[in-house]
Formats: structure tokens, C-alpha cells, sequence
């Protein structure tokens, strides 16, 4: 009964709308509200290059949430989300230079697109579970990188293709300022969208069919389709969010697309906490900042005499993949609830501080 | 006499060579409370698994409210009216006890991941809210109000079955299948369960099917018993003209050894 404990004196609720709200109090509400208002400042107040990592915050978050829904929230798997994701690149890019069809509804169409290549691949999951689903899904990413690769109508092949700038009644979104507000409205938007969808039919279903998908049967819910509409969701996001990359660089190439950046995604979810929303932000946030934060260290280390050795300062790179991989194993023994849990037990423990046992 | 609500007819059913259930028929009334009995393996959870349609029948037929369900999925049968309970728990773990009775809702909610998350703009958060307010009937019923937003996981075993059984009256079910509602429970917890078994049959009108090895409740809240054994049905009827039945008190009850000899001896 933690969630009621953690509620603060004086908080009555007297509708069922107060009870069902998105945020567990008012505080936390307006602490949101005011800190999206907050960032909408950002790019008056930090240097451009920060302006970058929100950015990639934000279309690397929209692409977490949609794994997150597949793998936390319905307890599928996919290895192939880095591979959906550079399919919503494509697809919009494709999109606006074969149809001329402008970026806005690009952006969202490039969603569906991918949604409708998500469930061809999840197919396989009205049979099989666990480990075997990985596999399947493992082939999908393999088989759409390839496709990447041979399909030039499609991608431009191995010269990759050219995606034009978001352009909205005339303003032209091509610099990292203007295009940071895109970025941030979406991912504020894809957010809420997943916290309702959560706190909706469709979101209880696929959160029944993990917990015991032989009673969530007996209640109604069609046991296939959920499956599917999970891998068709998960799919959308990452689409959306490869969307977003394609006009925020102007430029999509097959090469990033690999298990590599499917790995990655999973990693976030998992540090960030499997099943939770907050999560996900919390750990793509981490996983953006985290090679940063390598890099400040080793600049630290550069300065001492002991540190300016060339093992550290050339082996960054080295440093860097390693050090994703520590932290996976590391939260996977002493947090595999993830940063959510984590920030729960914090909040839980100043709620009671001086009287914590 | 009302008129049936399920009629079971000439249901047998085998995994490989073992026949757990031969030729069984039967039919429940509209409003009773319908018990099946009968020692450990005799099939009685599999005869509900055809009945909620986990198991399809090798021959047979279910007919409910008038209407042939033997081939379809239980999803679909519980948008026809059917609910039910597992004999052991399955609660959604990790979801709050609100969040499980609200899937029960499920078929009777109509938004969908478009309209779900257009939460304000579509009528999807006035749908949830009047639904929401049917649950809370049948929380304020089962008096479990106090443990609302508690995760169901957690809870101890005599709530997670009245959960689990709030949850299927959330379907709002013509039929309900309780499989051993009160395995496990003390004297206290049995008697509550009693109860709203009782309750939900008189005050919302769901017909019970029940299977129970508690033979003083069986005898107390049942209009009818049925009696299985080696998956065949040994009779049914009213539950003193069950219970004075030798051959029950052979296959399940248990008599005294002279009486077990007589009844041997008589064949």
C-alpha cells in the first residue's frame, strides 16, 4: 500500500477524476508543468551543444517509450527496435521526397508506416514467448537492415537518402533551437499519449496479458490481437521518434540502424525501470548524459599527472562502451527495478525521514 | 421452474488416452446455485475449462443462453456473459486491485489505443469514470474499499480470492463459474465468501456454478449438486437426495467400513 502512504496529508479526493489523475498529487503536477515551461527557456540559457543532447533526448525517449510499452509493460521482447526506428527515418524521408507530402504529416504517416512493418514482425508473437520471441524479433532487425541496404527506391541505399527540414506554414525548423521545440513538444505529446494509454483500456489489456495471459482471456481480452496492437504501438513510437532523427539531421544513412542501437534501447528501459514511464525518460536521460559524463571525467583525469596518460586519453571510445555495458550489469544486480524504483524508495524515504524504520 | 441458463449435453473429453470427462450432461437453471462435487481428478475444474472454453470438448455441445458456444474462444464468451474464477489465484500481479476489477470491464469498455490516450478529447475519460463507478458496486459489495489501490500481488490469500471474484463480477456476468471459492480459507473467511456467493446470486441475479469440496456449504447455499467421479456423472439433484445416495457416499464421502461392505456385497 505504498502508493497510499506516499500520499501527503490534507489530499482528499472527492471525484473519481481526482483519483484518476496522471500525476499522483497537485505538487508533482505543477513541478511537471513548470518544468516543461523551464525548458522551454533552455535554449536562451545553455550553449547549443547541451541543446543537442535535449534533442536527442527527445526522439531517443519517443522510441524508449514504445519498447517499454512492448517489453515492460506487455513482457514481450524485441531486439529489433533500433531497426524500426531507422524505418520511421526512412519512411518519412521517403515519404516527403517521393509524394511531396509535407513534414508534418510525414512525421505521424512514418509512424503508421512503421507501425504496419512492427506487426508483420511481431506476427510471430501469437505463437512463441520468451526467448524464442527474441530470436524471431532478432531476425526482423537483421532482415530490415538488409532491406535498408538493397531497397534504393526506398533508402537511396548505400548513399542513404536526404530528409528535409521540418517546415510548418512557412517557419522553417533547421536550426537546433527552433528544432529543440519540435522535439520537445513531441516528446512531451508521445508522453502523455502513453500515460493515458496506460490508463486506458488498451493499457490495462496489454499490462493483463503479461501478468497471467490465461485469466486476461477469461476477462475478455483477445489474447492475439494484444499481442500484436503491443509490437504495432511499440512500432509507432519508434517510428515517430526515427522520424523526428530524419529531419533533425537532414540526413538518414543504414549504418547507425544496427543490434547495436537495438541493445541500446533496451538498456535504457532497463536502468530507466521495465513498466514505468517516468522510467524511461529517466533512463534515456542517463544513457544520453552517461558517455558526457565519461567524457568530463577523462577531460578531469587529463588534468592531474597521473591521469595524462595515453591508455585514458585515447581510449575513450573504449571507455565508453565499456562503461555501458558496467552500468547494464550493475543495475541488472543492485537495481532491476530500475532508476523508477529507485526514485520511488528516495521519495518514500524523506517522506519519513527522521523516522524512516 | 425457470428456464436454463447452460445446458451441458453428452461432453466427453481426453487428453491422449486418459478420459477425463465421459458423456457428461447437465443443465442450470436461471438464478440457482449449481455445485459440482466429487473427490480429487474426477474432472470437475476440466469441466469448467470447457465451460469457459480453456479446453474444447472432443465431443459435445454447450449451449448458453440459447446459444452454441462449444467452438468459440473464452474471450468471447465472456462478452456473451460468462465469468469465472481459477481455483488457484490468477490476479494480475503487478496491477493495483482497481486496475484488475477495471479488466473485467474490458469488453464493455469501447475506447482503444487511439481514442484511450486522446483521454480529454475523446469520451474515453467520461467512459472510464462511469465505469469506474460500476466497479466501486462491486468493491463497496465485496467490502474490499480499504485495499483499492493496494498492488494485488502483496495481498494475503483470503482477499486475492474475493479480488479475483470482484473482478469477474466486474464482466457482469450472467453466469458465473467459481472454482473452489474457499480452498484454503479458515472458518471466518469461508463463511464471508458464503455470503457474498449467496448475495450476488439473490441481489444481482448471477447464476452460480460452483465447484467445492467444503461439503457444509455445498449442502448450506446450493440448489443443486452434481456429483462427478472418473469423469462420468454419478447424479444430480437436490443436495439431501445427493447426499442419501449410496453410490456418492462410496465415491466421495467416505461411510463406514461395514456399510462400504454392504454396499459391495449388494453390488
Amino acid at each position: 500500500m505504498s502508493s497510499l502512504t506516499m500520499r501527503p496529508c490534507g489530499d482528499f479526493r472527492t471525484s473519481y477524476k481526482q483519483d484518476n489523475t496522471i500525476f499522483e498529487t497537485k505538487t508533482i503536477r505543477y513541478a511537471a508543468i513548470l518544468s516543461i515551461i523551464a525548458l522551454c527557456f533552455a535554449p536562451l540559457l545553455v550553449d547549443s551543444y547541451f541543446i543537442t543532447l535535449l534533442i536527442q533526448i527527445s526522439y531517443l525517449g519517443i522510441a524508449a517509450l514504445g519498447l517499454n510499452i512492448l517489453v515492460g509493460y506487455t513482457g514481450q521482447i524485441s531486439l529489433g527496435h533500433g531497426a524500426f526506428f531507422g524505418f520511421g527515418a526512412f519512411a518519412s524521408a521517403w515519404l516527403n521526397t517521393s509524394f511531396s507530402i509535407p513534414v508534418f504529416l510525414c512525421i505521424p504517416l512514418a509512424g503508421f508506416l512503421t507501425m504496419g512493418v512492427g506487426m508483420m514482425f511481431g506476427a510471430p508473437a501469437a505463437r512463441i514467448k520468451g526467448l524464442y520471441l527474441a530470436i524471431a524479433t532478432l531476425a526482423s532487425q537483421f532482415i530490415i537492415e538488409d532491406f535498408f541496404a538493397r531497397a534504393e527506391w526506398f533508402s537511396g541505399g548505400s548513399a542513404g537518402s536526404m530528409a528535409e527540414p521540418l517546415n510548418l506554414f512557412g517557419f522553417v525548423f533547421d536550426t537546433d533551437q527552433s528544432f529543440y521545440y519540435v522535439a520537445l513538444f513531441s516528446l512531451v505529446f508521445m508522453f502523455i499519449w502513453g500515460c493515458n494509454l496506460m490508463r486506458s483500456r488498451d493499457g490495462r489489456a496489454f499490462v493483463a496479458v503479461r501478468d497471467h495471459y490465461l485469466s486476461a482471456e477469461i476477462m475478455g481480452v483477445k489474447l492475439n490481437k494484444y499481442r500484436l496492437l503491443s509490437f504495432g504501438v511499440s512500432s509507432f513510437y519508434a517510428g515517430i521518434g526515427g522520424a523526428l532523427y530524419a529531419h533533425y539531421l537532414g540526413y538518414v544513412s543504414a549504418e547507425g540502424f544496427t543490434i547495436f542501437m537495438s541493445v541500446q534501447f533496451l538498456a535504457m528501459i532497463i536502468i530507466g525501470g521495465l513498466g514505468s514511464i517516468k522510467g524511461t525518460l529517466m533512463g534515456v536521460i542517463f544513457m544520453v548524459f552517461l558517455p558526457e559524463a565519461l567524457e568530463g571525467g577523462v577531460g578531469l583525469m587529463k588534468m592531474t599527472d597521473w591521469g595524462n596518460i595515453p591508455m585514458v586519453v585515447d581510449g575513450l571510445a573504449y571507455i565508453k562502451e565499456m562503461a555501458i555495458g558496467l552500468v547494464i550489469i550493475g543495475f541488472l544486480i543492485f537495481e532491476p527495478e530500475g532508476l523508477a524504483h529507485r526514485w520511488t524508495q528516495i521519495k518514500n524515504y524523506w517522506k519519513f525521514y527522521p523516522f524512516a524504520y | 421452474m425457470a428456464e436454463s441458463i447452460l445446458k451441458v449435453e453428452h461432453i466427453s473429453l481426453a487428453f491422449g488416452g486418459v478420459k477425463a470427462l465421459t458423456d457428461v450432461s447437465f443443465s442450470v437453471e436461471r438464478g440457482s446455485v449449481f455445485s459440482i462435487i466429487g473427490p480429487n481428478g474426477a474432472g470437475k475444474t476440466s469441466m469448467l475449462n470447457c465451460i469457459s472454453g480453456r479446453y474444447r470438448p472432443n465431443s459435445g455441445n454447450i449451449i448458453f443462453n440459447k446459444q452454441d458456444v462449444t467452438k468459440l474462444r473464452p474471450n468471447d464468451r465472456a462478452d456473451l456473459g460468462m465469468g469465472r474464477t481459477f481455483q488457484n489465484l490468477a490476479l494480475f500481479g503487478h496491477m493495483t486491485v482497481l486496475d484488475n476489477i477495471m479488466v473485467g470491464r474490458h469488453h464493455l469498455l469501447k475506447n482503444n489505443w487511439i481514442t484511450g490516450p486522446l483521454y480529454w478529447a475523446s469520451k474515453a475519460q467520461k467512459e472510464e469514470l462511469a465505469h469506474r463507478r460500476y466497479v466501486e458496486e462491486v468493491i463497496d459489495f465485496l467490502e474490499i474499499s480499504h485495499i483499492r489501490k493496494a498492488v494485488a500481488g502483496t495481498l494475503s490469500y483470503g482477499l486475492r480470492k474475493r479480488v479475483e471474484l470482484a473482478r469477474a463480477m466486474a464482466l457482469k456476468p450472467d453466469l458465473i463459474l467459481l472454482d473452489e471459492p474457499m480452498a484454503g480459507m479458515n472458518l471466518e473467511e469461508k463463511e464471508d465468501m458464503a455470503r457474498y456467493i449467496l448475495d450476488l446470486n439473490e441481489e444481482f441475479g448471477i447464476t452460480v456454478v460452483m465447484i467445492e469440496h467444503d461439503m457444509g456449504v455445498v449442502m448450506d447455499i446450493s440448489h443443486e449438486v452434481m456429483v462427478l467421479d472418473f469423469g462420468k456423472k454419478l447424479i444430480s439433484g437436490l443436495p439431501d437426495e445427493v447426499m442419501a445416495d449410496p453410490h456418492v457416499k462410496r465415491a466421495y464421502l467416505g461411510i463406514e467400513d461395514e456399510d462400504t461392505d454392504a454396499l459391495q456385497e449388494a453390488g
